[in-house]
């Protein structure tokens, strides 16, 4: 395949990615979308394994066809609710696979660098660059300055995908409950990872001034650990904005490998996913009214005084007396929290919702753009379940419609339904845009205790007069709805 | 235990302290039913229901008595049911514990424990077995209805081919849950309504129960319902004058004069004067739920309905609920219900007097040989202090459209700023690179160009597939593994080329693969109704 028809073949393929994005802004044109992504991927690696200078393909077969499997397995038998998990973990992977990529550019270049330096010196490609052909024979027609622009591509791509690879490793162990949720830093706390930032440019001027491969392996090992303590740093509750970001960071260290390799089709891919997930996470901040970097650097931002004092008691209430209610109403809101996904209730949830709805009532979801632990977490997990997507809503379309609804009940989510954040100027979450639902006629909270939530602030919406506590395991609590129900 | 309900004997008296239906809800938590025989027929409740109920259905009221452990009762214990009390025996009834003070005194020496109705704290855990607001409620729809009864037009206004009736206009003075149920009873009638409450915190309840609040121009801060437990406190003089102006101005209007004012433990306050009572329309009624306490309507006497003589009719009764005794029964008798339920916390049929316990503290008002009136304050205050409320400044449509303007600017600033930084920064970075950098450069910014302006598209609800595909995508680092795998054979050290690349590409297809099946799952998920 001559060069020509590969770059064709990548404008299609870069077009076709280009439509997938694009694809997801609707329900519909999503299931088309992906196909469309597919096609894309096949078609580039396609073209690029029939270009010049590719070897080894038995070796290729195999490990795309056990990758393959491996990947088909993962995904066939992943639980709904493990999603955060998988794909904080499938970023590791595309990390971990630059680190390793810009390793060989630099093997490539230390071994062609001799063919460099002699057309640098004669002005004539030596007789050894005939034999070269493919990747090889790219980086050894390099002029010294475009060497050192590698150079620094190469740093690049290995810095950012040893972040990449430990912060979402990280990631995962807080999503999948393996390492401890809370927010955590060594002594020293953000100073280390400046330290180590500038230990790592410091190593980028050694490489540039022919340092050798051990300037490379320093600093990946600085890198792992600047994305270890970072993600460290930041609590469970920014995880949505964490997995956005490494998001980001993988298509980054993606384009910074395009650049080292010359290939448009990299550094479009890695760019558009590495933008893809950057407005991501800033939408995300913006939908918490936090700004990025406070998020990034972990922790709430200090309040300004003491926080207001909630008076009143926590009342609580039988499956008997939520039933009655839920009887009674003809408008019912449903909100969901990572307390739902947690106990698996979305299944009892969407049964109860069709069994209300077949009552003639209306039952709508109100989803909070940060519930969850991913961006559009419940949607997936109540697609899952069959609740039909018209019938859930977001915050902004549903916030001033719960003054005219009957019962509202929150499963397991807190801080989102917090009235703090707009009454209260001292809350670490003032400012927050919340679900209003505290204005609903009777708010019914499924909440396993009276622990705080993941911001571990206290919820005056517990103790409003309005408010019942409905205590117990979320799928339990909903599941003994089911019998109460008529 | 045995809980029994006796017939009232207090004259007119025809509600029950036991509904067939409360007693199965009774019997549920493990006691055992009584009750007089013709206790329940003036409300609607024969003997014959009680016994289908399961309930023992005792021939006199001193059998009874002697046979059960609890006497649920309606109104306060006449001398005679007090003397047939035992030590050890509980009787729950209204009380007035504050008025009654003999009683109280001679309910001390029977030794029995006397739970009263009228003193159950108003808290929120409490409400289910606040009689007084049951009643209320009942007494304020009933007040609508004499006041129907005895007026001789219609509530509503009506367009008729006989003629035009303009709609009655009905004034509650006190909105309290009778004031609100009154006002619910008469907008829904039809009629205009006003309503006045010296709290000012209520004026947004009366405003959804869609009556009209009448503001009273006034300039002393007014102590709201929250220090006080949820009732009203007593105004001062120049408050009252200010009070009595307005409705002096009102009284020729109105039609129907509902009154409910009455601050806890005084004589209920005089609000509508002689000459108010003059000044209005001949046919006008007034409704004095106050009756019992002396009135709020000077005119007012006690349990009677009188004419004045401008034709105004004065109605002074003081047993309303009694009047709609089935309901008032039914009700009742479930506040009497959720007062047993919480005297038996385990549900076994033993009762647990529990003084610790904020609500069971303050009803009781004599026992174990003592009087336990008044009780100390409740350790939960009914209602949240009021925050004073933050007004919105309105914008002028001139202030609005000036932000508007303002918005655009800066919005345009920044967009400019923004574009003559990148392009200064692409200059820059094109005076130092070399031509075939750039070229690759230029297009790395483009497509984030291009990633921006299409994500910002993608739904809420699809963010996590688009996570799910972007992860997918972003495996495309396989292709650099792809290129590199070649030069394993042709450089030195080239084994470890071919070992690194090709985990990179197999990492890199798991990436691929997990992440769009993954995609494709979520995705097949969604579906319409």
């Amino acid at each position: 395949m001559d060069i020509a028809l590969i770059s064709a073949a990548y404008i299609a393929s870069a077009v076709l990615f280009i439509l997938c994005l694009g694809g997801l802004s609707g329900q519909e044109s999503a299931k088309r979308a992906v196909w469309y992504g597919v096609s894309g991927m096949a078609l580039a690696v396609v073209a690029t394994i029939l270009g010049d200078g590719i070897g080894f393909y038995w070796l290729i077969g195999l490990a795309i066809i056990i990758g393959a499997v491996l990947g088909w397995y993962v995904a066939k038998t992943v639980e709904m609710t493990a999603m955060p998990q998988l794909v904080a973990a499938l970023h590791s992977f595309v990390g971990l696979a630059a680190v390793f990529i810009g390793l060989n550019t630099h093997i490539v270049l230390s071994s062609v660098m001799p063919i460099i330096q002699a057309h640098a010196d004669t002005g004539v490609l030596p007789p050894e660059y005939d034999a070269l052909t493919g990747f090889a024979a790219i980086v050894a027609h390099k002029t010294m300055a475009e060497v050192a622009i590698l150079k620094v591509e190469t740093f690049l791509g290995i810095f950012i995908g040893a972040v990449t690879f430990t912060g979402s490793i990280v990631a995962f162990g807080k999503l999948a409950g393996k390492i401890d949720g809370k927010a955590q830093k060594l002594p020293g706390g953000h100073v280390l990872n400046a330290g180590a930032a500038l230990l790592s440019f410091a190593l980028l001027l050694c490489y540039m001034g022919g340092g050798g491969v051990w300037t490379l392996l320093v600093m990946a090992l600085l890198a792992f650990f600047i994305g270890y303590h970072l993600i460290m740093g930041i609590g469970g509750a920014d995880m949505p904005v964490v997995v956005s970001m490494l998001n980001s960071y993988s298509g980054w260290a993606a384009s910074a490998i395009g650049f080292s390799l010359g290939n448009d089709l990299l550094i479009v891919t890695g760019a558009l996913v590495g933008s893809s997930g950057a407005i991501l996470s800033y939408i995300m901040c913006k939908a918490m009214n936090r700004s990025f970097v406070s998020v990034i650097l972990g922790g709430f931002g200090g309040t300004t005084g003491p926080a207001m004092e909630v008076e009143g008691e926590q009342i609580s209430i039988d499956a008997a007396g939520v039933a009655d209610a839920l009887n009674d109403a003809d408008s019912v809101v449903i909100v969901p929290g990572y307390g739902m996904a947690v106990a698996q209730a979305q299944t009892a949830v969407s049964e109860l919702c069709s069994m209300l709805r077949g009552q003639g009532k209306k039952v709508r979801f109100a989803i909070h753009p940060v519930a969850g632990r991913l961006p559009g977490h419940m949607n997936v997990l109540l697609a899952e379940a069959k609740v039909p997507y018209d019938i859930v809503l977001e915050m902004d379309e549903i916030n001033d419609d719960f003054a005219s609804t009957d019962v509202v009940i929150v499963i397991g989510s807190n801080d989102i339904v917090n009235p703090a954040a707009q009454e209260d100027p001292n809350s670490p979450i003032a400012g927050m845009p919340v679900l209003k639902v505290w204005e609903a006629k009777q708010v019914f909270v499924s909440k396993r205790g009276q622990g705080t939530g993941y911001s571990g602030i206290e919820n005056p919406l517990f103790y409003k007069e309005n408010t019942r506590m409905f205590y117990g395991d979320a799928r339990k609590s909903m599941d003994a709805l089911l019998h109460l129900v008529r | 235990m045995k809980i029994g309900a006796p017939q009232e004997i207090f004259e007119g008296e025809s509600r029950v302290a036991m509904t067939p239906e409360s007693a199965l809800q009774l019997q549920k938590l493990g006691h055992d039913c009584f009750i007089q025989a013709g206790a329940g027929k003036k409300a609607g409740f024969e003997d014959t229901a009680y016994s289908d109920a399961g309930v023992t259905v005792v021939a006199t009221a001193q059998a009874l008595f002697d046979d059960v452990d609890i006497i649920a009762k309606v109104r306060p214990p006449a001398e005679a049911e007090l003397d047939a009390l035992k030590p050890g025996q509980t009787l729950i009834s209204f009380f007035y514990p504050a008025q009654s003070e003999a009683l109280l005194e001679k309910a001390k020496t029977t030794g029995a424990s006397v739970i009263a109705m009228d003193m159950v704290p108003r808290i929120s855990r409490a409400q289910k077995m606040d009689a007084l607001s049951s009643m209320a409620n009942i007494a304020g729809y009933r007040a609508v209805m004499e006041a129907g009864n005895n007026f001789g037009r219609f509530f509503t206004g009506q367009v008729t081919a006989a003629g035009k009736v303009p709609p009655a206009k009905v004034l509650v003075i006190g909105a309290g849950v009778a004031g609100l149920a009154a006002i619910g009873a008469s907008t829904s009638l039809g009629a205009i309504t006003y309503a006045f409450d010296v709290r000012p915190e209520v004026a947004e309840q009366i405003e959804s129960m869609g009556a009209e609040f009448v503001y009273l121009d006034f300039e002393e801060a007014q102590s709201d319902g929250a220090t006080t437990g949820g009732y009203a406190a007593p105004s001062s003089p120049e408050f009252r004058e200010a009070q009595l102006k307005k409705f002096r101005e009102l009284a020729p209007d109105v039609d129907i004069v509902i009154s409910t004012a009455l601050i806890p433990g005084r004589d209920a306050p005089v609000l509508w004067t002689k000459d108010m009572v003059e000044a209005m329309k001949r046919g006008s009624v007034v409704v004095d739920l106050a009756a019992e306490r002396g009135g709020n309507c000077e005119l007012t006497v006690k349990d009677e309905r009188i004419v004045s003589d401008n034709g105004v009719t004065i109605v002074g009764y003081t047993d309303l609920p009694s009047r709609m005794a089935t309901q008032s029964s039914t009700l009742y008798a479930n506040n009497i219900r959720h007062m047993v339920h919480d005297l038996t916390p385990d549900k076994d049929g033993v009762i647990n007097h529990n003084m610790e316990d904020d609500v069971i503290r303050g009803a009781t008002v004599a026992h174990q040989g003592e009087i336990t009136f008044p009780p100390p304050p409740p350790k939960v205050k009914a209602i949240a202090a009021q925050k004073p409320k933050e007004k919105v400044p309105e914008l002028t449509p001139e202030e609005r459209k000036a932000q508007e303007v303002a918005a655009f600017k800066k919005q345009t600033t920044t967009q400019v700023g923004l574009l003559v930084a990148g392009t200064a920064l692409l200059l820059l970075v094109g005076a130092v690179a070399p031509a075939s950098f750039m070229a690759h450069f230029v297009v790395f910014v483009l497509a984030c160009f291009v990633g921006f302006q299409v994500i910002w598209k993608v739904s809420h609800s699809l963010h996590t597939p688009l996570m799910a595909v972007t992860n997918a995508v972003s495996g495309i680092i396989v292709l650099g593994a792809l290129l590199q795998i070649g030069a394993g054979g042709q450089v030195t050290g080239g084994w470890l080329v071919v070992i690194l690349a090709a985990v990179s590409i197999l990492i890199a297809t798991i990436n691929i693969v997990g992440g769009f099946l993954v995609t494709r799952r979520m995705l097949a998920m969604f579906q319409k109704s």
